[in-house]
């Protein structure tokens, strides 16, 4: 087989996760890994392909997208709906877990199909605001469902868990703003790694194949790329989509992982944060946003021991770093004194 | 009768949001970057001038303009300090997350010094209440002062920009900044001008946000600057007028969704009238419609 320059790039990318996976499995053999930092591999992992899939969106479609978390959030809650709603049909929790990955990524997809279709009408800033409109609303629409199951099906509510109208065996699955308990804690790192392969899998293959190409096209120049016979839409909406689906499954990493899954958690924040690590870790770049999720989700704990001050470090570290990896002056003094180490990926860059 | 109190509460709130809104669109006019860190200079507008109510003990009015003086400055710097550097940068995404940085590092600073408690904030207005109606319709002073001043800020900008040279120079920078540096027009001072009113702008917003809502966190700012940043996009990023009734509108939809459809659903009823003028008019109510020329 040719080995084409992208197909070893994108080996190096697999073999730095596969990597990293087994160097914290030998540390955590021996006993070298402290219990905070167990406690974030899942939700690295969970970053990572949020932030890989959000790329997608960002770095190779090229629209801004500021609601990433409202679709990480609907496959959160359907995939977690699913394994409430199944825990004693399916009783293997690997089935069950597969299964509700899938779920949440699959609803998530349409959410990310039927937001797509108005949403990519617009331009720029503008779809930019929409899609945090979008993640908003999905928010605070989840916010007032009550969901409950009893021996005659499925209840409905708006109000509040008593309107239901249950049956004594009746349980309440989503209980409004408290959210959904007592999800069946079935992430693990394994799982997490698989998911980032996946997801990196998809994502490569995506940017080199064909129908990649065309969305690369239209993101450098919409007009060009039309007059071409490029179905503009047709492949903005296929970008969008696969990001969808893929922040959906890491939606489902994430709520299979804690005890009490809240949609509070998936507000603005949590969108502007997968955006700091694409942007960070190098727009279009992949694996760029796997090391920045990964870093600046370590960043905050690993300055545990500053107490108070951390997230002032970290918000400082931010805006140098940006500085830094963007000012113009910053990359021309980097040109100039650090030549030597920076020549090649200032090249990438462009 | 309560119709007309929501409504007035509406127009109160959505003034707050208007001038939230008019540095969002000064800005955004003139920089082109969403200014994310907006919404915590309103957040210390109102510790600046609860600082000097509290500890200080001066009176209201000393302490507005303090408040507007803390906050200018605090413009100007940011701009200077965090995203003049990259104002030619590869991609604008590089400022817009350069300004969530700054947004952090406001939050964090305001809550070492002053704590993750709320404040509670003494209004700063010393207008009695109005009773209309034999008492069945109040207006409160804080509502009454909200509206005066969004008037007299929005007609004073208007005249600021279309009739002084100054103004001028912002409207010749955010048309073309090249060919403005070319007619002699000093495009950094303009630009910091352009953050200075802004800034002082929100601490007016937050001092009055604050008098009408007397809570006060280090989070205070987040989600009325994204209310605002809705407002300006709702009539159109970039014009004055359409800030103003994007700013408007959004506190009259937001009051009258909390009081007749559903208060958790009144941020989601915003974003989806935000949404719907979107699809219809792209550009916003009052945005202008560029063509793309091939």
């Amino acid at each position: 087989m040719k080995m084409t320059k992208n197909f070893k790039n994108n080996l190096i990318t697999y073999a730095i996760v596969i990597a990293a996976f087994i160097i914290v499995q030998i540390l955590q053999s021996t006993g070298n890994l402290s219990s905070l930092f167990k406690g974030l591999l899942v939700p690295i992992c969970v970053y990572v392909i949020l932030a890989v899939s959000l790329n997608l969106v960002v770095g190779i479609s090229g629209e801004l997208s500021l609601g990433h978390a409202g679709f990480m959030c609907v496959g959160a809650f359907a995939s977690a709906f699913f394994s409430k709603c199944t825990q004693q049909a399916i009783p293997a929790d690997g089935l069950r877990f597969f299964l509700a990955i899938l779920i949440g990524a699959a609803a998530a997809a349409v959410f990310g199909i039927v937001i797509g279709i108005p949403v990519l009408r617009l331009k720029g800033d503008y779809l930019a605001i929409v899609t945090l409109a979008f993640g908003e609303i999905i928010k605070n629409v989840i916010n007032i469902f009550y969901i409950g199951k009893d021996s005659n099906g499925f209840h409905f509510s708006t109000k509040d868990q008593f309107s239901l109208g249950m049956e004594v065996d009746g349980t309440v699955i989503l209980n409004g703003p408290q959210g959904i308990t007592g999800v069946p804690k079935n992430s693990s790192f394994l799982v997490g790694v698989i998911l980032i392969l996946v997801t990196l899998f998809i994502v490569l293959n995506l940017i080199d194949s064909r129908d990649g190409r065309a969305i690369k096209a239209i993101r450098d120049n919409r007009i060009a790329a039309g007059s071409v016979g490029i179905n503009i839409t047709k492949y903005k909406l296929m970008a969008f989509t696969v990001s969808a689906a893929l922040a959906g499954m890491a939606g489902a990493l994430y709520s299979h992982n804690l005890a009490t899954l809240q949609a509070s958690k998936f507000n603005f924040n949590t969108s502007i944060l997968a955006l700091v690590f694409v942007v960070l870790g190098g727009i279009g770049n992949i694996r760029g946003s796997v090391i920045a999720a990964v870093v600046l989700t370590a960043l905050p704990e690993l300055l545990r021991g500053l107490a108070d001050y951390r997230m002032l470090i970290y918000a400082i570290v931010l805006i140098a770093m940006m500085l830094f990896n963007w000012a113009p002056k910053a990359l021309e003094w980097r040109e100039r004194y650090l030549g030597r180490f920076f020549r090649k990926s200032a090249k990438e860059g462009k | 009768m309560s119709f007309l109190s929501y409504l007035i509460n509406g127009i109160s709130l959505g003034s707050v949001y208007a001038i939230i809104a008019l540095g969002y669109t000064m800005v955004y006019g003139i920089a082109k970057m969403l200014n994310f860190a907006h919404g915590d200079v309103i957040m210390v507008g109102g510790y600046a001038a609860l600082t000097m109510m509290l500890n200080l003990h001066t009176n209201a009015f000393v302490a507005v303009l303090v408040a507007i003086v803390v906050c200018t400055v605090l413009g100007i710097t940011i701009e200077a300090v965090a995203y003049r550097p990259l104002r030619n940068a590869a991609s604008p995404l590089a400022v817009l997350i350069t300004a969530i940085g700054v947004s952090y590092f406001l939050q964090n600073v305001v809550l070492l010094i002053f704590g993750s408690n709320p404040k509670n904030f003494q209004s700063v207005v010393p207008i009695p209440d109005l009773k209309l109606a034999g008492g069945t319709l109040m207006i409160t002073g804080e509502t009454i002062v909200t509206i005066v001043s969004c008037i007299v800020i929005m007609t004073a900008l208007t005249t600021f920009i279309n009739k002084t040279k100054a103004g001028q120079a912002m409207l010749a920078v955010s048309e073309d900044k090249g060919a403005a540096q070319l007619m002699g027009i000093n495009v950094n001072g303009t630009i910091a001008l352009t953050f200075a009113i802004g800034s002082g702008l929100a601490a007016v917003a937050g001092v009055l946000l604050c008098s009408s809502y007397p809570s006060l966190s280090p989070y205070t700012g987040s989600m009325p600057g994204i209310k605002a940043f809705v407002a300006a996009v709702f009539g159109g990023i970039g014009s004055i007028p359409g800030a103003m009734i994007g700013g408007i509108l959004l506190g009259i939809i937001e009051i009258l969704g909390k009081a007749y459809i559903s208060s958790q659903l009144a941020d989601a009823i915003v974003f989806a009238v935000l949404i719907i003028v979107l699809l219809v008019k792209p550009t916003g109510l009052l945005g202008k419609q560029i063509q793309e020329k091939v």
